[in-house]
């Protein structure tokens, strides 16, 4: 099942303070972490950056080392290029699997758009975009 | 005028006989009637017969808020439950209340109290009085309340909130006086103003009585500039009924009947009683009490004492504006908290560190407490909407103990500073 269809996302606690982000973006450069895709969730007293990497075993280690809060996130992707309309097929696939999206991020990447949607169940939705015969973007892809 | 002219105008020399005789009745009944202050005055070995003067008060144990706290409920009670009519709550340090209780005869001397107290500042029948703080557990809206009609006051109940309304009902029936928090007050002109409504011009309000929290002779002046409001500070606490004692019309000192109350002024360090107008920790005995006697209990209130007898006539001592406290209680919104209950309620919340800080401001008028706390990093979620509702969750605890609303802040693990003697978790950026 490892075809890469699952990808892993870090995802980080930022506090809402003046510089903070800055300092995140920081470790992520000393720390030779490069980041693909990414996205800040915001509330009024902190944010959460999250983020697709290469290599996200090493980059978690290496920010936990940092002191960083952080966390692993199976997330999966779909390209919203190629096919108009797939980011509505997979949810309304979605929904007759009772799958629920908590929450997405599109992401313009260098060779197309691309749809980062985490799931409550990750697996289940692989299967359920591949019968649906929507192409997944994998994390070789990414 | 006066209320009770024999009383408030005794001769300092009588005035001080009749305490020394209510303290050794007092102490002879807590001694043989009285299990917790029995075991005290042994522990301490003193015996009711080495109360000889007044001054031998020095010699009694003190009471303490942990003391209220260690006998919750009813434990410190020398009334049976027949005869104790009402009982009031307020927040104790930590996790447990504290629970006063008042027979028919406390509640008597407590709208005695303040009868005297509103008559003395010219408050009396020909008044509608607006009492705007809280009523229920809080002792300031009931006491306030019976003391208006005591004086035959026509007393509007409005509590807290809704302050649009207040300003229409203050008014449209005409309201002369007014008892609530000075913070409230300065909202109170606040709001009207927004609402086209100039407090001086457009309504009858002059007088206001003001308490439950520390406030400053600047800002009485701002109040009386800007709302032509007199204002006169009241002070009492719930362990001695609740709000009891003000200025006279002189306004230097809060009058402290003396037939209710002996106060003495001690170093907070050593327990030492200090010399008339020393500035130290209030200490007080309340001399009529019977549900709940309150012997040389350590308030934690900064004063000081003036017993020269008042150019008004009464001859009651004054205390000097409370200028801060000997311990760490917060003031907000005219409700006490202490830290030491915020860090109880944080400590049972398994999602977060231990780690907090307390910020408290002024915004306009009213108070604003923001708690910051550290999350574990295992509390740590991806999603938004997880941390929101443990943001919530924890505002939703800290609501239900403290009875007063706080914001929290989320703070990643070790964002907030560590202390590594004296925590100094609180930072008040209130200016009174
Ligand atoms: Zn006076």
């Amino acid at each position: 099942m490892t075809d890469g269809s699952i990808i892993t996302q870090l995802s980080i606690f930022v506090n809402n303070e003046p510089g903070r982000l800055a300092y995140i973006a920081s470790v992520l450069k000393e720390c030779d972490i490069n980041m693909h895709a990414f996205n800040l969730a915001e509330s009024a007293d902190f944010g959460i950056l999250r983020a697709i990497v290469d290599d996200p075993e090493g980059a978690y280690e290496k920010l936990k080392a940092k002191g960083v809060i952080v966390r692993k996130t199976d997330v999966i992707c779909v390209s919203i290029e190629d096919t108009p309309g797939a980011l509505f097929k997979a949810a309304d696939a979605f929904g007759k699997a009772g799958i629920n999206i908590e929450y997405g991020y599109a992401y313009s990447g260098r060779k197309e758009s691309v749809f980062y949607m985490r799931v409550n169940d990750p697996v289940k939705a692989v299967q359920v975009l591949e019968d649906s015969g929507i192409r997944l973007v994998t994390s070789g892809e990414v | 005028m006066f209320w009770n002219t024999k009383i408030e105008c005794m001769p300092s020399e009588e005035l001080r006989s009749l305490q020394y005789r209510e303290l050794k009745s007092l102490v002879n009944n807590l001694y043989s009637f009285n299990k917790f202050y029995h075991d005290r005055m042994k522990a301490e070995n003193v015996h009711p017969d080495d109360i000889a003067c007044l001054a031998d008060i020095s010699k009694l144990p003190f009471m303490y808020k942990q003391d209220l706290r260690d006998n919750y409920p009813t434990n410190m009670f020398t009334a049976s439950n027949s005869e104790v009519v009402r009982y009031h709550v307020s927040s104790g340090t930590t996790g447990k209340p504290t629970l006063v209780g008042y027979t028919r005869n406390d509640l008597g001397y407590w709208t005695e109290a303040l009868a005297r107290s509103l008559t003395s500042v010219g408050i009396g029948s020909d008044d509608t009085m607006q009492v705007s703080y809280g009523y229920g557990l809080f002792t300031g809206g009931l006491g306030l309340h019976y003391g208006a009609e005591k004086v035959g006051a026509t007393v509007l109940p409005a509590g807290t909130g809704s302050t649009e309304r207040q300003i229409e009902l203050i008014k449209d029936l005409g309201v002369t006086a007014i008892a609530c928090t000075p913070s409230y007050l300065v909202h109170i002109g606040d709001v009207a103003k927004k609402m086209g409504i100039d407090i001086r011009r457009d309504t009858k309000l002059r007088k206001a009585v003001l308490g439950a929290e520390p406030w400053s002779d600047n800002m009485r002046k701002h109040i009386e500039e800007t709302m032509g409001v007199r204002a006169y500070d009241i002070y009492g606490t719930s362990e001695m009924a609740g709000p009891m004692f003000t200025e006279c019309e002189e306004r230097n000192g809060i009058h402290m009947a003396g037939d209710i109350v002996y106060c003495e002024i001690i170093d907070p360090d050593s327990g030492e009683v200090l010399e008339e107008g020393q500035k130290g920790e209030l200490v007080v005995t309340m001399l009529k009490k019977e549900a709940m006697p309150m012997i040389r209990y350590r308030i934690k209130d900064i004063t000081s004492i003036d017993n020269e007898e008042c150019p008004c006539g009464r001859t009651s001592p004054r205390i000097s504006r409370i200028s801060g406290r000997s311990d760490d209680m917060l003031i907000i919104r005219g409700i006490n908290v202490f830290p030491s209950q915020i860090e109880y309620t944080l400590l049972r919340i398994p999602q977060l560190a231990g780690h907090y800080m307390i910020i408290v401001t002024r915004e306009g008028a009213l108070d604003r407490m923001v708690i910051q706390v550290e999350i574990k990093e295992e509390a740590f979620s991806d999603k938004i909407e997880d941390m929101n509702k443990l943001r919530a969750y924890v505002e939703a605890e800290l609501k239900k103990y403290l009875n007063i609303a706080a914001e929290v802040e989320l703070k990643a693990p070790g964002e907030l500073p560590r202390f590594e003697s004296k925590a100094k978790r609180v930072i008040d950026k209130r200016v009174f």
